[in-house]
């Protein structure tokens, strides 16, 4: 078997897989303690069907760079979502349904009506699912997720602090003279990226996986805000690692093995984190 | 000067105003209840000095040398705090988030204030336990060790007490006296006329009179009376309830 992998790795596009499936995890796993506990865990799903609808409008105008619509569609997006949920008419989760619902309808019919591809259904579910992008990765997308995921570490470090205190208590923070807009932005433009970007490895369905379930799984098992986030994103690494390498050798689906991964993942975390606590008590 | 002043303060949601034409000064040192009905504005006022809204009209002036950002704060809990995992040391160390300005770290300075003010409220044993774990009396500590990392002069407290069992709400009357005492000035939102009474030296009324002035005034003034006699009166009736029902 490891021979098989062996082989397997001297593929370029094995390791790129690698790669990116790897920095996607780790990007995805940061905020996910944040949206879970902002009750914000749909929030990648309903990005995720905006993206859908705006890839589908980028192929439809022919773009080279898809890149160039989706993400400012996401970011924008994200910025409303996640500003409603103060003072809005409409409140949080009822505009995430809403939202994502509407774009995954409008997406889906804009590449049945313009469609020129002969295998429509094969298309959308790709899209969806991210069955094969991941495995036909170029030397290009590699490094604009490079750069992309070293962002995303890099600005979650530096506001580690800021985001905590914002996420725990946000009118303590205002009145502490924090700029909790400026934050809040920040959040949604980071959670935007990171849904852009994990496209590519598990489609638009799947994203949510990625985000909320690191996180759910490290806080069964940890009690500081701290241990939890590094915790979940040393789970997502593995998980995702896991998942690929598992795909690979097994030919399913790289998404969804990921996702499968994760799920047990969190099974294993929740029943030790009951075991943890019965020795507590 | 006084540490806040008002000045004919009008305050409300979306330009419905709920409560116009305030005046009054916080001086150091003092210990200021805001008592009145539900919905008249108690909350309001209290978000409005915290700038967290802005006011109808009217200003709010700092003095002293307090700054805007100078004001520790004791919100009510949140749903999201409840299953939030957080050890106590983050969540006092986050009261120093107004010192840091754009620093992206606490330094030492700050986290020997967090240390001081945990022990201060005697947290400091529990200082790497979960947030959720505790019990809300411990809670309330937490979040008044926080708030004093955020200031040395101003508390604003929005019913602290709420949901505490009694022997609690005892000690955490006590704990923020000894704070008054040791210098820091308080502003309380309470339903608690009688700690009101006991414990502050100012009382602010809200509703349609509204009343400012020492507790004595309070109680010889007209929405003071009404207002005691009012609470008492629906007090008194269960009480007497409860007794009979124990008699038999």
């Amino acid at each position: 078997m490891i021979e098989k992998l062996g082989m397997y790795l001297q593929y370029p596009f094995v390791r790129y897989a690698l790669i990116v499936g790897i920095l996607i995890a780790l990007c995805s796993s940061l905020l996910g303690v944040t949206l879970v506990l902002k009750r914000f865990s749909l929030i990648g799903d309903g990005l995720s069907h905006v993206a859908f609808g705006a890839m589908t409008i980028a192929a439809v105008l022919n773009l080279t760079s898809q890149m160039l619509v989706i993400l400012p569609v996401t970011v924008i997006s994200a910025v409303f979502l996640l500003r409603s949920g103060r003072n809005a008419k409409i409140r949080g989760d009822a505009a995430v349904a809403m939202i994502s619902v509407g774009s995954l309808a409008f997406g889906y019919l804009i590449m049945n009506i313009f469609s020129t591809s002969s295998n429509l259904s094969g298309d959308v579910c790709s899209t969806l699912f991210g069955s094969t992008s991941i495995l036909t990765l170029t030397e290009r997308d590699v490094a604009i997720c490079t750069v992309l995921s070293i962002a995303v570490v890099v600005t979650f470090i530096l506001f580690y602090n800021k985001i905590f205190a914002v996420t725990f208590d946000e009118d303590f923070s205002r009145a502490a003279g924090t700029h909790t807009d400026r934050y809040q932005l920040l959040i949604s433009i980071v959670v935007a990226v990171i849904i852009v970007l994990a496209m590519n490895l598990v489609g638009s369905l799947l994203i949510s996986a990625l985000i909320i379930f690191p996180a759910l799984s490290a806080m069964r098992l940890f009690h500081s805000f701290r241990q939890v986030t590094v915790c979940s994103a040393v789970l997502s690494v593995f998980c995702a690692a896991l998942g690929i390498l598992i795909s690979i050798l097994a030919g399913t689906p790289v998404g969804s093995t990921i996702v499968a991964v994760d799920t047990a993942a969190f099974i294993i975390c929740c029943a030790a984190g009951l075991i943890l606590g019965g020795i507590r008590k | 000067m006084a540490l806040l002043t008002i000045q004919d303060l009008s305050i409300g949601y979306d330009a419905h105003t709920v409560l116009q034409d305030l005046n009054f000064s916080v001086h150091t040192g003092d210990y200021l209840c805001i008592v009145g009905e539900n919905g008249s504005g108690k909350s309001t006022l209290m978000k409005t000095l915290l700038r967290l809204q802005k006011p109808v009209s009217g200003r709010i002036l700092t003095g002293d040398g307090l700054k805007e950002t100078e004001i520790g704060y004791l919100p009510q809990q949140t749903i999201v705090q409840k299953d939030f995992p957080a050890s106590v040391r983050e969540i006092v160390l986050s009261g120093c988030q107004g010192r840091c300005g754009m620093r992206p770290f606490y330094n030492r300075e700050e986290k020997a204030l967090a240390l001081q003010n945990m022990e201060r409220m005697g947290i400091a044993t529990l200082k790497n336990r979960c947030y959720r774990e505790l019990s809300g009396g411990q809670q309330q500590r937490v979040l008044l060790a926080r708030a004093l990392c955020a200031t040395r002069k101003l508390l604003l407290l929005d019913e602290p007490v709420s949901g505490l069992d009694p022997k609690v709400t005892a000690e955490m009357y006590s704990l923020i006296s000894e704070l008054n005492r040791d210098g820091i000035t308080i502003i309380m939102i309470s339903h608690d006329l009688s700690a009101a009474l006991r414990y502050a030296s100012h009382i602010l009324h809200i509703g349609p009179t509204v009343f400012y002035g020492t507790k004595e005034a309070y109680l010889e003034s007209e929405p003071g009376e009404i207002f005691t006699r009012d609470s008492y009166a629906t007090t008194e009736p269960q009480r007497a309830k409860h007794k009979g029902g124990k008699r038999k």
